[in-house]
């Protein structure tokens, strides 16, 4: 499971290198996530634009990886691809995260806009 | 390495009974029931309905539908054991494809296919499910769902209408 942590400013940008988080990764997916979040009090952004697939399992890990996340710190989405998309939009997780079109939308908005 | 079976394409088949309506074979996939396995009958199944020209979103349907029911076969009908068998079967009909997908591992309980409710998302952060999305997603972009158990085997039947699908030639 490739996930890459980078801090910009007072965020944490994770990136995926993954094209698929589903039933076969999910659990090690989300292993990787407590590794890169834990210790990161503030606000956190998940680059998700190489993923193409993600099924329910998948969608689990990013719920869980969202709850695991340490005090203060916030997880929001950015770059979902369609069919991804799609999968939040229909159980209405698009309604609880906060999403960005892309890692660089996400970061020009917010407490890293200038 | 377990002598079990892998992906493979079988040679297509005539449908035993003459569909209702104009259809035919698109694809026949075996798996064996481990995720790894999911991912590239998947893989296939994409590969294989690529002559039908489906839209982004129309193979995503297909891919994430599939994904749903082969991930419950391998965690719930054959418990995740990796020795269980299953088949992937779709037909194209008019504007929709038909799939069917079997197993003989355990039936469903009270042999009958779940209704697959909403999670329910307006709960506090910690409180949000992990789980229990597959059913609704298989629900909610699935048509004429049937499960039917026979002997050993159970068998799920749906279909996915794509309005731009041409007729099978």
């Amino acid at each position: 499971m490739n996930v890459e942590a980078t801090r910009k400013g007072k965020t944490l940008l994770v990136t995926v290198h993954e094209s698929r988080i589903d039933a076969a990764v999910a659990v090690t997916f989300k292993e990787a996530m407590r590794d890169a979040t834990t210790g990161h009090a503030g606000r956190i952004v998940l680059d998700m634009s190489e993923v193409g697939f993600l099924d329910s399992s998948g969608l689990g890990a990013v719920v869980g990886a969202m709850k695991q996340v340490d005090e203060g710190a916030k997880l929001e989405l950015a770059g979902l691809s369609r069919t991804v998309a799609k999968v939040f939009h229909l159980t209405r997780m698009d309604t609880v995260f906060t999403i960005h079109s892309s890692a660089e939308a996400a970061l020009a908005s917010g407490e890293n806009a200038a | 390495m377990p002598n079990r079976a892998s992906v493979t394409d079988l040679p297509a088949q005539p449908a035993a009974e003459p569909a209702p309506c104009r259809a035919r074979n698109a694809l026949r996939i075996v798996l064996s029931s481990t995720p790894m396995e999911v991912r590239r009958a998947l893989e296939r199944v994409l590969v294989d309905l690529s002559p039908l020209e489906l839209s982004e979103d129309e193979r995503g349907t297909v891919e994430l539908v599939l994904a749903e029911v082969l991930n419950n076969v391998v965690e719930h009908a054959y418990d995740t054991a990796d020795s269980g068998v299953i088949e992937i079967t779709v037909l194209q009909g008019v504007r929709r494809l038909f799939c069917t997908v079997t197993d003989q591992g355990r039936a469903m309980p009270g042999f009958d296919a779940p209704s697959g409710k909403a999670a329910d998302v307006d709960v506090p952060v910690e409180a949000l499910p992990e789980g229990g999305f597959g059913w609704f997603l298989i629900r909610q972009l699935s048509k004429d769902l049937s499960y039917s158990r026979s002997g050993d085997e159970n068998r799920l039947s749906f279909s996915l209408d794509f309005a731009t699908l041409p007729a099978p030639r």
